[in-house]
């Protein structure tokens, strides 16, 4: 090999790692936030300031498996008197946390996440309207006597005669009495016995 | 701020300072609700006759547009601006009378309640759970020479009360269950300073601005009394949790939240990206914050722009993604940001989704 012929291969090999340098990003990571992008979409709608914790681990464990994004949902209710438009700045204080805590015990667990906030005269109008404007693949509900995800039996009815998504209605079970809801604190998530 | 914290009375003190200063003032209408103090300042005063209306066999008594006309004063003291004429009169509203009272060259001074702004009223709904009927758009106060809050603390208000001087006897009990509770009072009243703060600041700084003999003078003019926070978005999920923190900092300081993302020309958006700009148009409609959406290949040109032209105090951004080529040779954005708008902080939020692997040995 002569002199000439090393030289052309040690240019070639510094051209291709400013080329490298030059595209690639720092620390040799590819943009993106996730490299594997979720196909599947799983809502886990709620109203008040905690969520059956069988719903949040059903929403978590087939999210893993369908490597589905969880799309948390705060259904935000407008009084009669209010325009259906209006900013619910007191309901917002109140749900946000939650949607806060499970955002982030869902991105720790690795599993994308995508929170929205819907707005109706009711829980089940406010879900209607998210349901009319996106797609989900399927949407997670407990079926509680004490409708803390503020949907009733009716409104269960009702999503799964109207709604075209797989809806997993979680039967009541005497041990469902965890839930996820906030820390006062720190805003970190928690779960309470 | 709410009845009976003394705007008419008030509005009767001005204008007998200015009759007596030479002026012709006349009241064009007065409404003192049966309060003696209040038809006491007024005497002495003008007083022009109210038009009589009959409306589906009863008969109202309302301000009289054509005779203020004719009378022509140097100032006419009108009560209730946001007040709904009755049905067959020229105008429907109360301050569309008065537009057409200012444009004939008549000053006029007038009374409103803070609720009764269009912009507020909603918001006002929400927190006494009163919804006020009569509104007034707000480019009508902001038209005025001069706001003037009639301050009063919701306690010495609610003394007022019981002490019959804002309603009869009979109607006292009603008012201290529904309006006149001391949360709602106190609500009202930060409303109102609030409004008349934020008035007083944009008025000054566009006095400022027209005076100017320099336009680079407007990137120096004083910075209004409020708080505003700048959040800057994109279309993507992770851009939610910048919106919520900047939400929750806007609340803790009282001050506006306005969104801002700024598109390139000709950008186009993917079926992810088209769905998460709807869902934060939509969180930041549900939040009360405004989206602005602007065209630049100048990110930086385009966020001062609209920092100046919002008159941004806190501007909050996510954390950046990694650079790529000549890009990391630039001065990152949270820095250009500083030397571009000195005075203005710049906060970057954090991804927290991160942390817990941070914070593993």
């Amino acid at each position: 090999m002569s002199v000439v012929d090393i030289v052309i291969i040690a240019a070639g090999t510094a051209l291709a790692g400013l080329a490298a340098g030059y595209w690639l990003p720092p620390h040799g990571r590819t943009p993106g936030r996730n490299p594997t992008r979720p196909v599947r979409r799983i809502l886990l709608p709620f109203t008040g300031q905690a969520i059956s914790r069988r719903s949040f681990e059903a929403a978590v464990r087939l999210a893993k498996a369908e490597n589905a994004i969880i799309m948390p949902a705060y259904l935000a209710q407008v009084p009669l008197n209010l325009p259906l438009e209006s900013a619910l700045p007191v309901q917002c204080a109140s749900g946000m946390p939650l949607l806060e805590a499970i955002e982030q015990r869902v991105s720790s667990l690795g599993i994308a996440v995508d929170s929205r906030i819907a707005r109706g005269r009711s829980a089940r109008d406010a879900l209607r309207r998210l349901l009319d404007q996106e797609h989900f693949d399927r949407i997670i509900v407990s079926a509680d006597e004490d409708q803390r995800s503020g949907l009733g039996y009716d409104d269960l009815r009702w999503l799964l005669e109207r709604v075209p998504a797989e809806i997993l209605i979680l039967r009541p079970a005497p041990e469902d009495t965890r839930r996820i809801s906030v820390n006062g604190g720190r805003g970190q998530s928690l779960v309470r016995p | 701020m709410a009845a009976g914290v003394g705007k008419t009375f008030r509005m009767l003190v001005e204008g007998r300072v200015e009759l007596e200063a030479g002026r012709d003032v006349v009241i064009g209408l007065l409404e003192t609700h049966g309060r003696a103090e209040t038809a006491q300042v007024a005497e002495g005063l003008p007083r022009l006759p109210r038009m009589r209306v009959t409306y589906r066999q009863t008969t109202l008594e309302e301000m009289d547009l054509r005779a203020i006309m004719s009378r022509s004063p140097d100032l006419c003291l009108i009560d209730e601006l946001a007040h709904t004429n009755a049905p067959g009169i020229e105008h429907a509203k109360r301050y569309e009378d008065v537009e057409e009272i200012l444009a004939a060259g008549i000053d006029v001074l007038s009374t409103l309640n803070v609720q009764h702004l269009e912009s507020l009223n909603d918001r006002i709904t929400e927190l006494s759970g009163v919804r006020v009927r009569e509104t007034i758009p707000d480019g009508i106060l902001g038209r005025a020479d001069e706001v003037v809050l009639i301050d009063l603390t919701p306690e010495a208000l609610l003394d007022r009360l019981r002490e019959g001087k804002i309603y009869p006897a009979d109607r006292i009990d009603a008012a201290l269950n529904n309006f006149f509770r001391i949360e709602n009072l106190a609500a009202l009243r930060e409303v109102a300073l609030r409004q008349v703060a934020e008035a007083v600041g944009a008025k000054r700084l566009t006095t400022e601005l027209v005076g100017s003999r320099d336009e680079s003078l407007a990137a120096d003019a004083p910075q209004a009394v409020g708080e505003r926070l700048l959040a800057l978005v994109e279309p993507y999920p992770g851009t939610q949790r910048l919106v919520r923190r900047a939400w929750r900092s806007a609340q803790r300081l009282g001050a506006e939240l306005d969104l801002l993302w700024v598109r390139e020309p000709g950008q186009r958006l993917s079926d992810d990206e088209d769905r998460s700009l709807s869902a934060l148009r939509q969180l930041a409609s549900v939040l009360g914050a405004k989206m602005l959406e602007e065209e630049s290949d100048d990110l930086t040109a385009a966020i001062v722009d609209v920092a100046c032209r919002r008159a941004s105090t806190y501007i909050l951004i996510g954390r950046s993604r990694p650079a790529r080529g000549l890009a990391r040779l630039r001065v990152p954005l949270p820095q250009r940001l500083m030397q571009r708008l000195p005075g203005v902080d710049v906060r970057i939020v954090a991804d927290r989704s991160g942390r817990s692997k941070v914070e593993q040995p």
